[in-house]
């Protein structure tokens, strides 16, 4: 009877540690008095990461000139291929990129886009870049694609950005805080 | 004391409609419970502190599409939810909340219906409820339903054994199958739960499996089967079964007051027993309290550790109980 082997032990009926049980609700009832860990999220958004990336925007030169010329490296790096890009030439009397060319229609499908950064990536000019906002949630599909004007406009701030001073030091984030 | 008919129609009407009160808040209870014993908050939206979830929840039932299979047999298909969710709200009629009181002319009793036998009208009407749950999965006319319905069926008859049994106890002790009788001898004696402790801890045990709550909650365990016996009811359909299950978690913590915890007496002094039915409720919370505290703590059981348990632990414990009891009151007398 020395050798219990398996097969005996899992036809054992009660549950062979009485007490360890009885401490679990001791344990299951502490847990009522600690505070919850849930985050109320549309009244309280938590930071996101310093280099969290979210929705797109176009970048304009600081004379107004659009960094964009169209070149649809972005649309070709996008692995959803969510990015359409249109050129026209540039003329004397329509300028609107420094370049030989510039993007005539500029189109993300941001049901489709997954966020990668590779349009980052690609981008020559630094023309596009990710922000961080993640709210981009539309009643309508047809809302989901952004327009040109869409990215290009100043984005409205709707998400809280952590310190990247946090992240950029040596000590662990988390050790900082405290 | 007799009472005019139409007062025992309005004790019902309300205690119906207190006893789906009760239900409804019972869910918010829970999943506020639960919530905090996940260290979440649980339902917080609707309403201050979510108090209005449960109005909520039903105004999203009701509104939802009952789904009706083509195959399902029509009758005993639409017919399942209406049986478990009546014999489980009629159950709570012959359960006493208080010592009755004289109001104006007439005197009206603390239970809806004072049967001489009334224990055992719980226990046919509970066994008439578990056809709810089989039928309903039967006529479902699909084989996930009927698999279910069957485990449900095997658990609840193996259940019913000895929750029948752990009463004996009880029922030998105060030499009556009455509830209102049983509650007048827990007055002046001490409450049951402690001459009958180990026929407290076999109802409260079978009474959880009998209610399929967690951890015997196997005839719809979520996290492995889609729903068993309801899973082709949704809507107010499965609204019911749901109210069933509930119900019978209700009316089983009130049966278990009634039997063991001195029913709607105040512990150790009676000159607040007018208040009866707040006693009973308080108790009442603290029991539905203790079901979803087991929910949050034990973790689901096996099938055969289910049966097994049941059958070889429960069954002769209860067995036991019943004969040692009857043997003690036999040579007290």
């Amino acid at each position: 009877m020395s050798r219990r082997c398996a097969r005996e032990t899992e036809g054992l009926l009660v549950s062979p540690q009485p007490v360890d049980t009885l401490k679990g609700f001791g344990v299951t009832f502490k847990q009522i008095f600690k505070k919850p860990l849930t985050m109320q999220y549309p009244e309280y958004k938590r930071p996101v990461y310093p280099r969290f990336r979210g929705r797109h925007r176009l970048w304009r030169h600081e004379n107004g000139l659009e960094k964009c010329v169209g070149c649809s490296l972005c649309a070709a790096a996008c692995p959803a291929d969510c990015i359409r890009v249109v050129a026209a030439e540039n003329t004397p009397e329509n300028r609107v990129s420094p370049g030989e060319r510039y993007a005539r229609i500029y189109e993300i499908n941001m049901s489709r886009c997954i966020f990668c950064g590779y349009c980052e990536l690609a981008c020559p000019f630094d023309a596009i870049t990710l922000g961080n906002d993640y709210e981009l949630a539309e009643y309508d599909r047809d809302d989901q694609i952004y327009t040109k004007d869409m990215l290009l406009a100043e984005p409205i701030k709707r998400v809280p950005v952590a310190d990247a001073e946090l992240y950029d030091t040596p000590i662990p984030y988390y050790r900082a805080r405290s | 004391m007799t009472e005019p008919w139409w007062i025992s129609a309005i004790k019902g009407f309300v205690i119906v409609n207190l006893v789906l009160l009760t239900f409804a808040y019972t869910t918010l209870l829970e999943r506020k419970a639960l919530g905090r014993m996940q260290l979440r908050y649980g339902p917080n939206r609707a309403g201050p502190y979510g108090l209005l979830q449960p109005i909520a929840d039903l105004v999203k039932l009701v509104r939802k599409e009952s789904f009706f299979p083509a195959a399902a047999i029509d009758v005993p298909y639409i017919l399942a939810p209406v049986v478990s969710a009546f014999t489980a709200l009629a159950a709570f009629a012959v359960i006493p909340f208080g010592n009755g009181w004289n109001i104006w002319r007439y005197h009206v009793n603390g239970v809806v219906a004072n049967v001489p036998i009334s224990l055992i009208l719980v226990f046919a009407l509970g066994s008439i409820g578990i056809y709810g749950f089989i039928v309903g999965g039967w006529a479902s006319e699909s084989k996930y339903s009927l698999l279910g319905s069957m485990r449900t069926c095997a658990q609840l008859v193996s259940y019913e054994v000895s929750l029948a049994l752990s009463v004996l106890g009880v029922v030998i002790t105060a030499g009556s199958l009455s509830l209102v009788d049983i509650v007048h001898n827990q007055a002046h004696s001490l409450w049951y739960v402690v001459p009958q402790a180990v026929g407290f801890l076999v109802f409260l045990i079978s009474g959880v499996a009998e209610t399929s709550r967690a951890p015997f909650d196997l005839p719809e365990a979520e996290q492995e089967l889609v729903a068993g016996y309801h899973t082709e009811y949704s809507g107010m359909r499965w609204g019911l079964f749901q109210m069933a299950e509930y119900v019978n978690m209700i009316t089983l913590s009130g049966l278990a007051i009634t039997l063991f915890l001195g029913g709607w007496h105040f512990p150790f002094a009676h000159g607040v027993d007018f208040l009866g039915p707040l006693w009973f409720f308080l108790k009442l919370l603290v029991l539905l309290f203790v079901f979803i505290w087991l929910r949050a703590t034990l973790p689901r059981l096996r099938y055969d550790q289910l049966m097994s348990f049941g059958w070889k632990i429960l069954l002769p414990v209860a067995t036991l109980n019943a004969l040692v009891t009857a043997l003690v009151v036999v040579w007290v007398n």
